[in-house]
């Protein structure tokens, strides 16, 4: 048996360290977990983000309390009860459904620093990896909250992301109807989504940050020159007291220090959506109950799904269905696609420069695209922009296989 | 090593069961997802086609889906996929587009439907035209009696589409 010290005050931190070994584990995540110095406010995105969940796990918590999942009930039960009779109920309605849109943007920007700096390479791929399977489980997390208020948006959602599991020719409509329960989205699906959204798909993304946050420990994050730094060297610099010749900063307090502070300037901006612009997350068309026999006469998803459903569009329904399924699973392969040596900001990287930006011009135009009615000149250019996007595959591979170590 | 193979046993043995109920734990919440039969076992749709007005679109409902009833005006092309009472000819199908299942609309004036999701068009008959969709609007399973139709059921007139493979 190990040794305890008898004289150890309950509670104490010797105590604690003891047994449950609390004084290597703060080290191992937090004052001795190090950052370089190198990096900018961009770095602090990721813990915007964890925040951000935090704050759509508690405005959830108290949805949930008043939330009714049965088609008849469900829309009343937000646009009447947690809207005019729950104390307070608009402020987590209104901060949960800002907070799901303004975590995309903050996903996006997240995604669009990787790529830059080019943070998915070389020891990095699984931080990028389970950073993807991030972004698909808050998509699936997303769609499944969109279901519930059950408004004509939500009904109309469900009906045309349930039908793209058919397939296209293969016709599988016993496949959508397994998904819905139902012929149609009925109370059935509505169940089931909001069993996905209340339950299965939170654990998956609190297991996916921790799998997330693991997976930056061996390889550590990277800095804005993409310098391969020796932590074990800096750290010692700075343990020694050389704190400004070492290159590195402990993870706890002075990192989470400077992520603080954006945050703040972050929850600035947040919280004056939630008080004054939360309309920009409340389609209106969504405040008229689900109705099976009225399609709304232009229907398009949240805004950061507008880009893959652009994608789907312009096509024929089988190539559509091809086109939107490469789009989705794309940049999961973005580490192996890039077959250059070099890990350095895009600006040093001469081509791939030139790709990262046609990459992020052409997500928006597909956004705004996606956005327009599908007539006339909207129509060729949403072709052209999504051939664009299915090209940038290819056109990464050749361009970083050319690309001359720096 | 003879150590080796009893816990080789135990574990293949272990290994086994567990992946048997496995398997009949996963069954059971592929069920569970099914469709219930109170939802499956939903009834029959009875239409009266003696009030229709010609190129007025009429919406009903079966399933839980939508279903188009619109009387052809003499100008519009008649179809082997109509359904004939008497002399009138009509246009029946499900009204859902067949890309995605949107509920396209009627335009009376240009004599088609136009889907607002994706923009796909079918004229009066149901055929596509324009667009995404792959295939022409369903036609549900019916049978004719006298001037009603009841959706459902499958009488000869629909057996002879069927078999014609025209129904959808």
């Amino acid at each position: 048996m190990a040794k305890f010290d008898e004289n150890a005050r309950p509670f104490s931190e010797k105590w604690l360290d003891e047994r449950l070994g609390v004084v290597t584990l703060k080290k191992v995540l937090s004052t001795e977990y190090w950052i370089p110095k190198d990096i900018n406010f961009l770095w602090a995105m990721g813990m915007v983000l964890a925040a951000t969940f935090g704050l759509l796990l508690i405005s959830g918590i108290f949805l949930l309390m008043y939330y009714k999942p049965d088609a008849a009930l469900a829309f009343d039960s937000v646009n009447y009860t947690i809207m005019t009779e729950v104390g307070y109920g608009w402020l987590w309605r209104h901060i949960h459904g800002v907070g799901a849109s303004i975590v995309f943007l903050i996903i996006y920007i997240h995604m669009f620093t990787g790529i830059y700096y080019g943070s998915y390479k070389k020891g990095r791929e699984m931080i990028w990896i389970s950073g993807m399977l991030l972004f698909v489980a808050f998509s699936a997390e997303a769609f499944s909250g969109y279901m519930l208020p059950w408004g004509q948006m939500s009904y109309w959602a469900g009906m045309v992301i349930t039908n793209l599991f058919s397939g296209g020719s293969l016709e599988a409509y016993g496949l959508v109807e397994w998904i819905r329960g139902d012929y149609v989205p009925g109370d059935a699906f509505l169940t089931r989504f909001f069993m996905l959204h209340v339950l299965l798909l939170p654990l998956v993304i609190i297991g996916l940050i921790v799998l997330h946050f693991g997976t930056l420990r061996l390889p550590h994050v990277n800095n804005q020159k993409g310098e391969e730094i020796d932590f074990e060297e800096a750290a010692e610099l700075y343990k020694a007291g050389k704190k400004k010749e070492s290159k590195v900063i402990p993870f706890n307090p002075v990192f989470l220090s400077k992520d603080v502070f954006v945050m703040g300037v972050y929850f600035i901006l947040f919280f004056y959506l939630v008080f004054y612009h939360f309309d920009f997350a409340m389609d209106p068309v969504n405040f008229d109950p689900a109705d099976g026999l009225k399609t709304p006469p232009h229907i398009y998803p949240e805004w950061y799904f507008l880009w893959s459903y652009e994608i789907l569009r312009p096509f024929n329904k089988d190539l559509g269905l091809i086109a939107f399924g490469i789009a989705q699973i794309a940049l999961f392969f973005l580490p192996f696609i890039d077959r250059s040596p070099n890990v350095a900001p895009a600006h040093k990287r001469g081509l791939f420069n030139i790709w990262f930006w046609v990459l992020l011009v052409d997500m928006i135009v597909l956004t705004i695209l996606g956005k327009l009615p599908p007539e006339g000149i909207y129509n060729d250019l949403g072709l052209v922009a999504a051939i664009v996007f299915l090209l940038l595959g290819p056109a990464l591979f050749v361009i970083t296989k050319m690309e001359k170590k720096i | 090593m003879k150590e080796q193979g009893r816990r080789d046993f135990m574990g293949m043995a272990l290994g086994g069961f567990t992946a048997l109920g496995g398997l009949g734990a996963l069954y059971a919440m592929k069920r569970s997802w099914d469709p219930l039969p109170s939802v499956k076992a939903a009834g029959f749709t009875t239409i009266d086609l003696s009030a229709a007005q010609e190129n007025v679109l009429n919406i009903e409902k079966w399933r839980g889906k939508p279903i188009f009833v619109l009387k052809k005006s003499a100008d519009m092309k008649a179809d082997d996929r109509d359904v004939v009472v008497g002399s009138d000819r009509f246009h029946v199908s499900i009204g859902l587009c067949t890309h995605l299942g949107c509920i396209p609309a009627y335009l009376p004036g240009e004599k088609i439907f136009r889907c607002a999701c994706h923009g796909g068009e079918f004229d009066a008959s149901g055929h596509e035209i324009f667009g995404p969709p792959p295939s022409p609007l369903e036609i549900p399973p019916f049978k004719l009696e006298g001037t009603t139709i009841v959706l459902g059921e499958e009488g000869p007139e629909f057996i002879k589409m069927k078999d014609a493979g025209l129904i959808a």
